[in-house]
């Protein structure tokens, strides 16, 4: 009874989105309030419906329902409690649910704290947040409806895909698809735009709230990911350029550059088409994102086996808001009012400069990432594209991108002082080049670009330092005007310099562990000791143990460095028999930001054991670095003047409707 | 400046960084990229030793020889024609005898690959595409090769449109 009600409930949402697909933009058109406004009851509805349909599957999986093909699919009775619910997402047709729940969330979140909205432009972005809404409620439906039921109810499931339990599968695609769908606010709000053929800057303080909260959850979103394929494929990479991975670096890439192209706009009223073709664009790329993954085109260490007809369905879609988007674009953009123009080296001059880096780095990575499915297609010819060509194309792009950063922040709006802003910036400048030769002087001259690296890092960290201590003036007033003038700082000024240095932070973990990082591949026996990079590690023997749903063969090693034990690692193999399939889970050990890595390979013949053994320095500064910029987004987000659905405009237009 | 000159200025800015990011995917495209093979292809393109290339077929049963030092060789098939293959390291979990697989390393001169990346499929259902694509062209690929454990159960209902139910979410 339970997955018929939720599958209904799904139906239901498909009705009202059609009704607010068309209604509010009718209204909209008509100027007939009372239709404007039907689009924030039918958001907020919608939101439920999907929900009990969520929770309707939700239930199937907690109480293991196996006539519910999904969860026979997916699931097994003697799974822990945590992978029942996760595994709901664990799979393509409960995780297009998720999307849809996540949608249906962002729309009533409009449709709740978007009062003050004016009531065409709401009504508008509530219509267009439909449009989507309903067509991947026509997906689901059609093609992938989760609540399918079985003629005959088998006792027990097939389990879900052992790689997939693990507590990454509750944090990664939630995250994830926040981040993803989170962008068709923006996609909304732009496309509101062009109907109403409107726009000012109060616009850009509406979508800026919306913008930076899918910015952070992808920023964590993608971090969680690669810190699970970190440890959970037993390679040790932490990214791979592989096809999905660059599906959802695109997006992120793509939003970064909305996110400062909307304070140009904001700030300056310029930018305005630009801001709306980004804004576009960040949801286009998360529709490829889900359109690569869900469809198999792509071959990826991330990708399991799919149905092609999907694919279509979902290209269909894509084919629809993107070229739908693009086109209303260019039919309407020529009567958007153009902003001034503006010297190059100010403010805004440093925004545009970071909007052609980003996006041109984000092309670089679409070319690589699209280019061998176009020479397929095109000659039958299979190629692949790896790290080095990322490495060749996105890394020079990113290099002057980060360098520019902290002469951006400091720069006046208008007209910026460049000598006045290096001169504030020597201090940052000493604090690089000091890294750079204590680099050198450590690593040797034959690390020099990872030295330049870690010095390029240490000089975005302490220019982001610099930004804060000019803003309250230290060392150059008393101390207690500093304070005061710290405490008045608008918080956005702090979550600036805070994200800031988290790309510092996040740069100098990448180079270390990339360039510093070492391994060992070997075959040990019982008693025998590795060493690599300072530590020992002995092999005690391996042991059996049964988990929930698993048989666990574990190995015992100690670590000690200089002759002190200084912690037990414990990589494992797991075999599950409902697949009779097995995971590697590898064994960490922090020691302070670096970790040592070890995971086990095959037992030989002559009883050894091959293991892979990595000394990974600074690692955990990659993650650690994204988590300071995601945090820099909530203090953004948590200024007055930006909270979500809060601000005002100063002056509301004549031709703008009072706020209700 | 005037208003002109600053737009002009801006436009050529930009079109100098694309220039150079052009320039970059171009060099990049034709020094980094590595072309995907089958065995057959192997054999007759006569493709020079040193380069660069990916293979994919099936392991072929009985091929398998581990030495010491966690040095592997085995041959990849595509049913027409093998391909040697040496690696050392260690060997993806799902890496099986028969089933599909995915190398990529140097051509040595007699036609061994010697690899440095071993890649097997980690769903149990799951084949490489380049892999079935290699397989049909030798006709060693089924229609519906991979649904065998599908229908077990529940076929009412899975087995119209065969194995591939088994979508994933995004991350292994």
């Amino acid at each position: 009874m339970t997955p018929e009600v939720g599958h209904y409930a799904l139906v239901l949402a498909l009705g009202l989105s059609l009704i607010q697909a068309l209604v509010p933009l009718y209204g909209a058109q008509t100027r007939d309030v009372a239709l404007m406004r039907l689009g924030t009851s039918t958001a907020i509805m919608q939101c439920v419906f999907v929900a009990i349909s969520f929770g309707a599957l939700m239930t199937a999986y907690v109480t293991s329902d196996f006539s519910v093909a999904n969860v026979f699919e997916n699931s097994h009775s003697t799974m822990p409690l945590i992978y029942k619910f996760t595994s709901v997402w664990g799979n393509h047709e409960g995780s297009m649910l998720l999307w849809v729940l996540i949608l249906a969330v962002f729309g009533a979140a409009v449709a709740v704290f978007g009062a003050n909205l004016p009531t065409a432009l709401k009504a508008n972005v509530l219509a267009v947040q439909a449009w989507i809404a309903c067509s991947f409620y026509l997906f689901i439906l059609l093609t992938s409806n989760p609540f399918q039921r079985l003629a005959r109810a088998p006792i027990e499931g097939r389990d879900l895909n052992p790689i997939l339990q693990d507590i990454g599968l509750a944090i990664h695609p939630p995250l994830l698809y926040l981040g993803y769908v989170g962008f068709s606010i923006a996609f909304s709000f732009a496309l509101a735009a062009l109907i109403e053929g409107r726009i000012d800057a109060a616009w850009a303080r509406w979508v800026r709230p919306w913008t930076l909260t899918a910015w952070m959850f992808l920023t964590v979103g993608i971090s969680m990911g690669s810190y699970w394929a970190y440890y959970e494929l037993g390679w040790g990479g932490f990214w791979f350029w592989d096809p999905v991975e660059n599906a959802s670096l695109m997006p992120w890439l793509a939003g970064t550059a909305l996110l400062h192209s909307a304070v140009v706009m904001e700030k300056r009223n310029a930018l305005k088409v630009w801001t709306i073709l980004l804004a576009i664009l960040a949801f286009s790329l998360s529709l490829i994102g889900t359109f690569l993954v869900r469809s198999g085109v792509l071959t990826s260490v991330h990708t399991f086996a799919t149905d092609p007809s999907r694919g279509v369905f979902i290209l269909c879609i894509l084919i629809f808001f993107i070229g739908g988007g693009l086109g209303l674009f260019a039919w309407r953009a020529p009567l958007l009012r153009q902003g001034g123009i503006f010297a190059p080296i100010s403010r805004e001059g440093a925004l545009v400069f970071n909007n052609l880096f980003l996006t041109i780095a984000c092309l670089t990575v679409f070319v690589g990432t699209l280019y061998p499915l176009a020479l397929e297609s095109l000659t039958g010819e299979k190629i692949s594209v790896g790290a080095p060509f990322f490495n060749l194309t996105f890394a020079p792009l990113f290099i002057p991108l980060m360098f520019a950063m902290p002469f951006g922040t400091l720069l006046a709006w208008k007209r910026g002082d460049i000598y006045g802003v290096t001169q504030r910036l020597m201090a940052a400048f000493g604090v690089g080049i000091v890294a750079v030769a204590a680099a050198l002087a450590v690593a040797g001259v034959q690390h020099v670009l990872a030295a330049f690296g870690i010095g390029l890092g240490f000089f975005v960290i302490f220019g982001a330092v610099i930004d804060l201590t000019e803003r309250v003036a230290l060392f150059r007033r008393p101390l207690g005007t500093s304070l005061s003038r710290a405490v008045g700082l608008p918080r956005s000024a702090w979550g600036t310099a805070a994200a800031h240095a988290g790309v510092g932070v996040t740069l100098i973990g990448i180079v270390c562990a990339s360039t510093w990082g070492t391994e060992r591949i070997v075959a040990v026996k019982d008693g025998q000791t590795v060493s690599l990079s300072g530590y020992d590690l002995t092999f005690d023997g391996m042991v059996q143990r049964q988990g929930p749903n698993f048989r666990e063969l574990a190995g015992r090693f100690t670590v000690s460095e200089n002759g002190q034990v200084v912690g037990a690692l414990s990589p494992s193999k797991r075999t599950f028999s409902a697949r009779s399939m097995s995971t590697n889970e590898a064994a960490l050990l922090s020691r302070g930001f670096s970790q040592l890595y070890l995971s086990l390979g095959d037992a030989n013949a002559d009883g050894s054991l091959a293991i892979r053994f990595y000394y990974k320095p600074l690692v955990l500064l990659i993650w650690i670095g994204t988590l300071i910029m995601a945090f820099g987004g909530i203090l953004s987000l948590s200024d007055r003047r930006l909270r979500v659905g809060a601000p005002k405009p100063a002056k509301v237009k004549p031709t703008l409707q009072p706020a209700g | 400046m005037t208003r002109k000159q600053r737009r002009l200025a801006m436009i050529g800015g930009a079109l100098g960084v694309l220039g150079v990011a052009a320039a970059l995917v171009l060099f990049a495209l034709k020094d980094s990229i590595v072309f995907f093979n089958s065995p057959s292809d192997v054999v007759e393109k006569h493709l020079p030793a040193g380069s660069r290339i990916r293979i994919g077929g099936l392991v072929e049963p009985g091929s398998l020889e581990k030495g010491d030092n966690l040095q592997v060789k085995f041959k990849v098939t595509d049913g027409a024609h093998q391909v040697a293959v040496r690696y050392q390291g260690i060997l993806p979990d799902l890496f099986r005898e028969g089933q599909g697989v995915v190398t990529e390393g140097r051509l040595e001169p007699g036609g061994s690959l010697a690899a440095d990346s071993v890649l097997a499929k980690h769903d149990e259902k799951y084949m490489p595409r380049e892999v079935v694509d290699a397989l049909k062209k030798t006709g060693r690929w089924q229609e519906g090769e991979m649904r065998t454990d599908a229908h077990v159960v529940g076929k009412d209902v899975v087995g119209k449109d065969g194995a591939a139910k088994d979508a994933e979410v995004k991350k292994p």
